[in-house]
């Protein structure tokens, strides 16, 4: 039998897969927002002089990072149900999407912070900055500065992660794909579209990350190191 | 319901447990000599060999594994090409971790200093005694940290084979959760078991790396 591909059936459906798309930049920016700041505190957390709320950042980094999405995923949806909290998979989805970028945020967020030289933050203070200026100003954004890129790579991988979510029918894209090639038996056509959609999603995602540092940092800009 | 869970379900597991070790070495092995051929094609002295593998990179790390695992099971089946899920799974993920570890050993390559490259080249050694002589041995050593710590990405990823059905931890978790309906018990089974697993890996990468470090440095010229 010859190969006979037939992507006519596919595409007419385009509108779904639109949805899709949208709803899968919708998680992945919820995500990105709660769990980037959900992060960011972990990674100050850690360094925290108090050793419980050190020892509990350090955990929570640890349990995220050595266990699969998926698992998280049906943990927090099927596990919060069964003790009688029913919400929209949507919202399960971006929390638990949110609990697991928030650990990889932590990381690279600590490498950051680690990455400000003393020198620095001992001139603010004889600048004679208040704390949360020290913080803001000598210490969080520079370290985000410094991390952009990996943390923006970081924030693309999450968005393609998005993806298990159907598994709890969250209706983003692959979950429309999967209710698309059962409605049209074009199983193949409809994943090569949706990998596709995937690739330019994620160049989409890592050019709005590419200007949105150019705007934040400008500095960096007028050095001309590229990002 | 069917009861509450015994040693049965907890045997259940562990023969799930078994077989993402089981899919992670496939993927591993599979991945890795895509990854290495990848690496050297991305270092190639032709150009069209470096765009290709390029585009390979590109196209598999923006697309999800899960797209990926669909594809191949049930794209491939509807194309008149059945697979069954172990060879789905294995395949998905040999592609997959190919294009990572290719990306992974490209830098490492690349990272091997120029004045080593120019050396060899001066020694009058070719091409491929270059690169299996002088390169290579040191780009290992630079890539072993990395390498370590991407196996606890492939243990994580190998739960995605749980959707095609073939049924390593994960999916036996779901099995028994079907019967018995406690998904929080049985998930934090399921999680501790993968923990287990990932987290001593995780700590051996961070120790390597920190050995890396040391030795480096005692490598700069002072």
């Amino acid at each position: 039998m010859g190969l006979n591909l037939d992507f006519s059936v596919v595409l007419e459906r385009w509108p779904l897969f639109l949805d899709g798309a949208v709803m899968t930049l919708e998680l992945a920016f919820m995500a990105i927002l709660i769990g980037g700041a959900v992060g960011t505190l972990c990674a100050v957390g850690r360094g925290s002089s108090n050793r419980f709320i050190a020892a509990l950042c350090a955990g929570y980094v640890e349990a995220i990072r050595n266990t699969p999405l998926l698992v998280q995923i049906f943990l927090v949806y099927f596990g919060l149900a069964s003790i009688g909290f029913k919400f929209s998979a949507f919202s399960v989805a971006a929390v638990a999407l949110a609990i697991n970028v928030g650990a990889y945020t932590a990381e690279i967020m600590r490498a950051g912070f680690e990455s400000i030289p003393t020198g620095q933050i001992e001139a603010a203070e004889g600048l004679a900055l208040s704390r949360v200026q020290v913080y803001w100003h000598v210490i969080l954004l520079p370290a985000i500065e410094k991390v952009y890129p990996s943390l923006t790579s970081q924030f693309v991988l999450l968005m393609l992660a998005s993806s298990v979510t159907s598994q709890i029918s969250a209706e983003e894209l692959t979950a429309v794909a999967n209710y698309v090639q059962s409605d049209t038996y074009r199983a193949f056509e409809t994943y090569i579209l949706v990998a596709l959609c995937y690739v330019v999603l994620s160049l989409v995602l890592r050019a709005a990350f590419w200007a949105l540092g150019l705007i934040l940092f400008p500095r960096r800009r007028r050095l001309g190191t590229s990002l | 319901m069917g009861g509450s869970l015994n040693a049965n379900h907890l045997l259940f597991l562990g023969q799930g447990a078994l077989w993402t070790i089981g899919l992670s070495a496939i993927a591993l092995i599979g991945g890795g000599l895509v990854g290495f051929l990848i690496a050297l094609a991305r270092v190639s002295p032709n150009k069209l060999v470096r765009l290709t593998s390029g585009a390979y990179v590109q196209l598999v790390q923006g697309t999800p594994l899960l797209v990926i695992m669909f594809l191949g099971f049930f794209g491939l089946a509807a194309l008149g090409f059945p697979m069954t899920p172990l060879a789905a799974a294995g395949a998905s993920l040999t592609i997959y971790v190919g294009a990572y570890f290719g990306e992974i050993w490209r830098g490492c390559i690349q990272s091997v200093p120029r004045p080593q490259w120019e050396a060899a080249e001066g020694l009058g050694l070719s091409r491929t005694q270059r690169m299996l002589k002088v390169i290579l041995p040191q780009a290992v050593r630079i890539a072993t940290p990395p390498t370590v710590g991407f196996m606890v990405q492939i243990i994580k990823n190998t739960s995605l084979a749980s959707v095609v059905g073939f049924v390593e931890l994960a999916r036996s978790g779901q099995i028994i959760n079907n019967s018995l309906f406690e998904p929080f018990l049985i998930y934090a089974i399921v999680a501790v078991i993968y923990f287990a697993l990932c987290f001593p890996i995780s700590l051996l990468s961070r120790r390597l790396e920190r050995r890396m470090g040391v030795g480096r440095a005692k490598l700069m010229p002072t």
